[in-house]
């Protein structure tokens, strides 16, 4: 089922980005770009409600999507950003975080 | 057009309104005729009933009607739909024909016309021979009818001319052709509705009963055609709700057809035009998720049905129209007042629809092989010339079997098809769905999106060859990946733009791209950097470039040969790029090594130079732009002769500079305007690399905040000294020049705070440090600018300390010249502050001078200054206090006239330093001194902080001749500086105090008495009263003694007596005083009869009230006591 999955910065660009290596890369960069208007617009309209600050995953932007796939990702996500080695905002280069994507994309892939 | 095969037919995308012929009106001739016309056509607003009125002459033919089907047992269908069923409906077959007749009930020839008008009736009831169609007779009449029923005549002709036409009551109607005429139409056709409401109604009835004939196996298409057909029909009768109940059931037959190769084309289309009528009847009543939803029932039940593959193109045209006019209905709908959301909104259908069109352009291209021959005879030409069913194939219409009755005509028919698709413009049509998409998007805050749509419209040109529009598109959206540093998308886009450029043969743009394709931002890969640069570099050298990949051949031959003459054209080799906002493979970062520099220090100024290439580059000048021109001279390096200067791969080079400001650029700041770097020679191509301010691109703000939150840097400076983290380096694109640093010191003494008014001296201390000769030294001394404004008016500054200085005197005393200062030589001088106000004040010590100096050999004349500053406090000296007493110091609220009394000042020092009151003084004014004299009790007194120093003056107001209650007392002046034993000679400051004001009044009798100072028991103690008569009347005067313990004595005890105005008496009582110590006096009763308001009690205050008795001595001290 998933064939992206993209981290992107809070400036928008992007903090680590694989697709299915079969598939037209291009593509996918263009569609998860794209989203991120979707996104944007999300996160302006959580904001103006103080209730949902803590809810993190923003739901489906398009009818895609898995929960528990976001769930995983975050908590890979945050192993990385405690790296004391790692510099938020630099691209991802971890061999963890590389096996949780691969192993998402090869279990539906 | 071939394009238009695909687009739906009008009539199935109007709405469909009741069709009604109108006959026997001459609009052309008959201005009567005329106006009924235009009453009918214009203003048909939405209140009206939807009707579509057309004239049409008497004996029009109306379309045949075939003879009625009995049975449906052998009739096999050869198609869905008749391609001009709709129109029929819509436009040609009416649901009532209207004959207009001019006919008066009184007409003189009424049996004439009567006839005649029954004859036009029955050729329009011939011409629908077989048709349900209506119809009725419009009488148009001169004359305003009377009310129902009062015309008898009329009712009666009324009803002989329906029997002669063969007409039901209702259906004949009378327009009197008065004022009202539009009054009169809209009567006439709410019942004209009606009728082709009825028609429809039958019209419906008729249809649905055929259902009974039918059977599942061979009249599957009838099922859906009438389906259809009734749907269409409640449409016209505007029964949208059935209407679409039944498009939805034709829907669903449709896919429930039989699909094979050769009539999947058919099937499609009639469930492209159902989907239509089902999504635009939901817009209309306002179910927009109902649209949707059909619609992705439609797309999900619809996109595997290609059909044949060899007109695979067909099927993504088909698609594309899909969803082009699902959105264009979206887009319709948002226009009546529906709103759409970001994700849901038109601009994703046509984005669908331009995505359909390039797999149509796709398909098209790998199936219209070119070479083959169009064939002949015409394969796609009808007896006709169109259709007879939507959706079938011109060589074989109204086949319905599985297999092609002929495979041949079969394969010329998809030949001429394929070639037919050759000729369609693909990226036009692409183009115009993306930029309907881009609208939308841009409608509903979707910028990515848009930039993304824009992407693939460049594209599309590109395709289309049309490199100028690409490049322009491309150029437009590539700052927003930049900005956004999406590397991957921008490294994509600007391959794109790189080729469009290399076949425009477009020097700069293939410049520039090639610049940013090189550059740490792009993300390709090295072999492609290193033809690219290899590229680069024969541009540089005037050289033909070699093509970029996935050109097609024929354009490159065109391109290589623009590129030539493009080289060969003399001049025009320098281009200069201004390289900033982009990400290039050279970077740049340029810094002063400090923010500010002194003028007699060199300026230093570095730049740094990395190249993110894969080959080394070599480059032939730099030069830094500075905001004062005359110093670019120096920042300059340039290759000699042969050698060029080169940037390794990935390393960075520095390059010092370094100048020496001039005097006069003092306090101002130098700025770098720009960087230039030359690529290529003279002998080639120049392109500068230029570069705005200190250097940098669009990508460094970024990597600089990265590098400034890493914690790797501490680490990384430390192992490579040698070579500074290029992310971190950090641009300074300005510097301060600032004044040599004074060596020369600056002393102040004084002793604060402050005194209100006095001269305060502050002596100033200049002392040389120099090595040589200060000269021109300049003071400057006084409050320092920028304070309160009122303090410049209130605080006076001079050098004069021998005298008080007056209010002309600056606050600022500027430039005062000292003179040349040797070295090691010392100045002292004072100078004198007076402060009007009290509180601090900020005081300026600013001392210039200038001196001769040499900086890396040159010789140049520095300015120094050196500033102290000191802020003081102003204190009051010393407060002075006044009161009036009476002469037996009681306190005064009044003053009487011509009587004495006191005045009593109090002077209380709160100076921190001792005061010297040299002396002071009273200048009286209307008030009178008592005593001869007035003589300065404080001549030379020194007080200390807190002391007081009083005087006390006796003082009588004269009588006066005006009546005012309230006098001017005068001023009581002081001379006064502070006490400082080593400067006598300081000037005397005189303080006036305005003495208050005193409030008179007259007294009519006044009484005073010669007492002695003391009394002794039993001794006689003579006491004279004298009694003053005031007014100008005479008085008289009630005096009695009231007996005392403390005394005897003799007098009158009681008297009466007369006093004449202005004279007095007296009246001597001699006391005898009985005991010792203070004792009261024994009391005065005095009454004036005359004058209630003056008693005793008032009187009584100017009388001493005790006297102090000492006691009987010795006899023996006697002698002693007279001694003293």
């Amino acid at each position: 089922m998933a064939v992206c999955i993209a981290v992107i910065a809070k400036e928008n660009y992007p903090l680590y980005i694989r697709s299915v290596p079969t598939q037209n890369e291009l593509k996918f960069h263009y569609t998860v770009h794209t989203s991120l208007d979707v996104v944007e617009e999300k996160i302006s309209a959580v904001g103006k409600s103080l209730g949902d600050q803590r809810e993190l995953y923003l739901g489906l932007l398009y009818p895609t999507e898995d929960y528990k796939m976001f769930r995983k990702l975050h908590n890979s996500f945050t192993d990385v950003m405690c790296n004391p080695f790692h510099n938020p905002g630099d691209p991802i280069q971890s061999k963890a975080f590389d096996g949780i994507v691969s192993g998402m994309m090869v279990q539906t892939g | 057009m071939a394009g238009s095969q695909w687009e739906l037919p009008p009539e199935l995308c109007c709405r469909p309104m009741a069709f009604v012929a109108l006959t026997g009106l001459d609009v052309v001739y008959n201005a009567v005729h005329r106006a009924i016309w235009d009453a009918f056509c214009a203003n048909r607003r939405a209140d009206r009933v939807p009707i579509s009125f057309k004239v049409l002459p008497g004996d029009h033919e109306y379309p045949k009607c075939r003879t009625k089907r009995t049975s449906y047992e052998w009739y096999i269908p050869k198609g869905i739909l008749k391609t001009g069923w709709m129109n029929k409906h819509l436009n040609l077959v009416p649901a009532l024909v209207v004959l207009f007749y001019e006919l008066d009930w009184d007409d003189p020839q009424w049996k004439e016309k009567q006839s005649e008008c029954a004859t036009k009736v029955e050729i329009v009831r011939t011409s629908l021979q077989g048709r349900n169609t209506k119809v009725a007779v419009v009488l148009i009449q001169k004359k305003t009818p009377l009310p129902p029923g009062e015309d008898l005549v009329a009712s009666e002709r009324a009803a002989t001319l329906c029997n002669a036409c063969d007409l039901s009551g209702k259906s004949l109607f009378v327009l009197p052709h008065t004022d009202h005429l539009v009054g009169y139409i809209i009567r006439l056709e709410n019942a004209f509705y009606e009728h082709a409401q009825t028609y429809y109604y039958t019209e419906i009835r008729r249809v649905k009963s055929h259902k009974e004939f039918l059977n599942k196996t061979t009249h599957q298409l009838l099922f859906v055609r009438h389906q259809f057909k009734i749907a269409f029909f409640s449409e016209l009768k505007q029964d949208t709700q059935n209407a679409l109940k039944y498009y939805r059931t034709a829907y669903s037959l449709v896919h429930e057809l039989r699909a094979h190769e050769t009539n999947m084309l058919e099937i499609k289309t009639m469930a492209g035009f159902i989907n239509y009528k089902i999504c635009r009847l939901c817009f209309q009543h306002n179910t927009p998720l109902d649209a949707i939803a059909q619609f992705r029932k439609h797309i999900d039940l619809c996109k595997k049905k290609i059909g044949s593959a060899e007109l695979a193109f067909e099927h993504a045209a088909w698609m594309s129209k899909q969803f082009q006019s699902f959105g264009e209905l979206f887009d319709e709908a948002i226009k009546l007042g529906l709103t759409a959301i970001q994700t849901q909104n038109p601009g994703f259908y046509y984005q669908q629809a331009a995505c359909y069109s390039q797999d149509r352009k796709q398909q098209a291209q790998q199936l219209c092989q070119a070479g083959a021959t169009y064939p002949s005879p015409e394969p796609l030409d009808t007896q006709s010339g169109g259709l007879d069913f939507y959706g079938q194939r011109p060589w074989r219409q109204g086949h319905q079997s599985i297999d092609p009755p002929d495979a041949e005509k079969e394969k010329t028919g998809i030949l001429a098809l394929q070639i037919k698709e050759r000729d369609v413009p693909h990226s036009e049509l692409i183009i115009a769905l993306l930029s309907n998409a881009v609208a939308q998007f841009k409608k509903y805050k979707c910028p990515r999106m848009k930039s993304h749509l824009m992407v693939q419209m460049g594209e599309e040109y590109y395709h289309a060859k049309d490199y100028t529009k690409a490049l322009k598109l491309l150029d437009y959206v590539m700052c927003d990946y930049r900005t956004e540093r999406w590397w991957g998308l921008l490294t994509a886009i600007l391959t794109t733009a790189l080729r469009c450029a290399y076949l425009m043969a477009s020097v700069k743009d293939y410049i520039i791209y090639c610049m940013e394709l090189l550059g740490r931002a792009s993300t390709l890969k090295e072999e492609q950097k290193l033809r690219i640069e290899k590229n680069l570099i024969k541009v540089l050298t005037n050289e033909v470039p070699d093509a970029e990949p996935e050109c097609d051949s024929s354009s490159v031959s065109a391109a290589k040969s623009l590129w030539s003459d493009r080289m060969a054209l003399a001049g025009s080799n320098e281009l200069t790029i201004e390289v900033q906002d982009y990400i290039p493979f050279i970077q740049c970062k340029a810094k002063f090594q400090s923010p500010s520099f002194h003028v007699d220090q060199p300026i230093q100024l570095q730049v740094f130079l990395r190249a993110d290439c894969p080959h080394p580059v070599s480059f032939n000048k730099l030069s830094v732009s500075l905001s004062n021109q005359e110093y670019n001279q120096w920042c300059v390096v340039e290759s000699s002769g042969q050698e060029s200067m080169s940037l390794l791969p990935g390393k960075t080079k520095r390059f010092n500079f370094s100048f020496v400001a001039k005097t006069e650029d003092v306090g101002k700041k130098i700025e770098m305007t720009g960087i230039e770097v030359m690529l290529g020679s003279d002998s080639g191509r120049c392109v500068f690399m230029s570069w705005r301010g200190a250097g940098g691109d669009a990508a460094s703000t970024h990597e600089a905040l990265q590098a400034s939150r890493s914690s790797r840097r501490w680490g990384r400076c430390l192992e490579a000294r040698q070579e500074p983290d290029w992310d971190s380096l950090t641009m300074q694109h300005s510097t301060m020049i600032i004044s040599r640093v004074p060596k020369i010191s600056v002393q102040l003494s004084h002793q604060p705070p402050a005194l209100n008014n006095e001269m305060y001296c502050i002596s100033v201390t200049i002392q040389s440090q120099e090595e040589g000769v200060a000269k021109d030294v300049k003071l400057t001394a006084g409050l320092k600018p920028g304070q309160d404004a009122n303090l410049g008016q209130t605080t006076h500054v001079t050098l004069d300390g021998s005298k008080v200085c007056d209010d002309t005197a600056p606050a600022l005393l500027p430039d005062v010249p000292l003179g040349d200062l040797k070295p090691g030589e010392k100045l002292e001088w004072c100078v004198y502050v007076k402060c009007v106000s009290t509180g601090p004040r900020v005081f300026l010590f600013h001392v210039a001078y200038s001196i001769d100096t040499t900086v890396e050999g040159r010789q140049i004349v520095c300015k120094c200054h050196k500033d102290e500053t000191v802020t003081i406090e102003t204190v009051v000296p010393f407060e002075v206090s006044v009161k009036f007493v009476s002469t037996k110091f009681e306190p005064l609220d009044r003053v009487a006239v011509d009587i004495p009394f006191l005045l009593m000042t109090d002077i209380l020092s709160s100076s921190p330093w001792p005061l010297l009151l040299a002396s002071s003084s009273l200048q009286l004014v209307t008030i009178t001194s008592n005593t001869p004299q007035l003589q300065s009790q404080l001549q030379e007194v020194v007080l200390q902080t807190g002391e007081s120093a009083s005087e006390c003056f006796c003082l009588r107001c004269p009588p006066l001749t005006n009546s005012n209650s309230t006098v001017a007392t005068g001023q009581y002046l002081i001379s006064w500086r502070r006490y400082v034993t080593h400067m006598l000679n300081s000037p005397l400051i005189q303080t006036t105090v305005t003495l208050p004001h005193v409030i008179l009044e007259s007294v009519p009798l006044y009484i005073h008495a010669d007492v002695p100072s003391f009394g002794r028991v039993r001794e006689s103690l003579s006491v004279r009263y004298h009694i003053e008569n005031r007014t100008a009347l005479v008085q008289e005067v009630e005096m009695a003694v009231e007996p005392s313990d403390a005394f005897m004595f003799s007098g009158l005890k009681q008297v009466r007596l007369r006093i004449l105005p202005g004279s007095e008496q007296q009246m001597l009582y001699n006391y005898y005083p009985l005991m010792a110590g203070y004792q009261t006096l024994p009391q005065l009763n005095i009454s004036l009869p005359r004058c209630p308001t003056t008693n005793t009690h008032t009187l009584r205050r100017f009388l001493p009230q005790r006297i102090f008795v000492k006691p009987q001595g010795r006899q023996v001290d006697d002698a002693s006591i007279a001694a003293a």
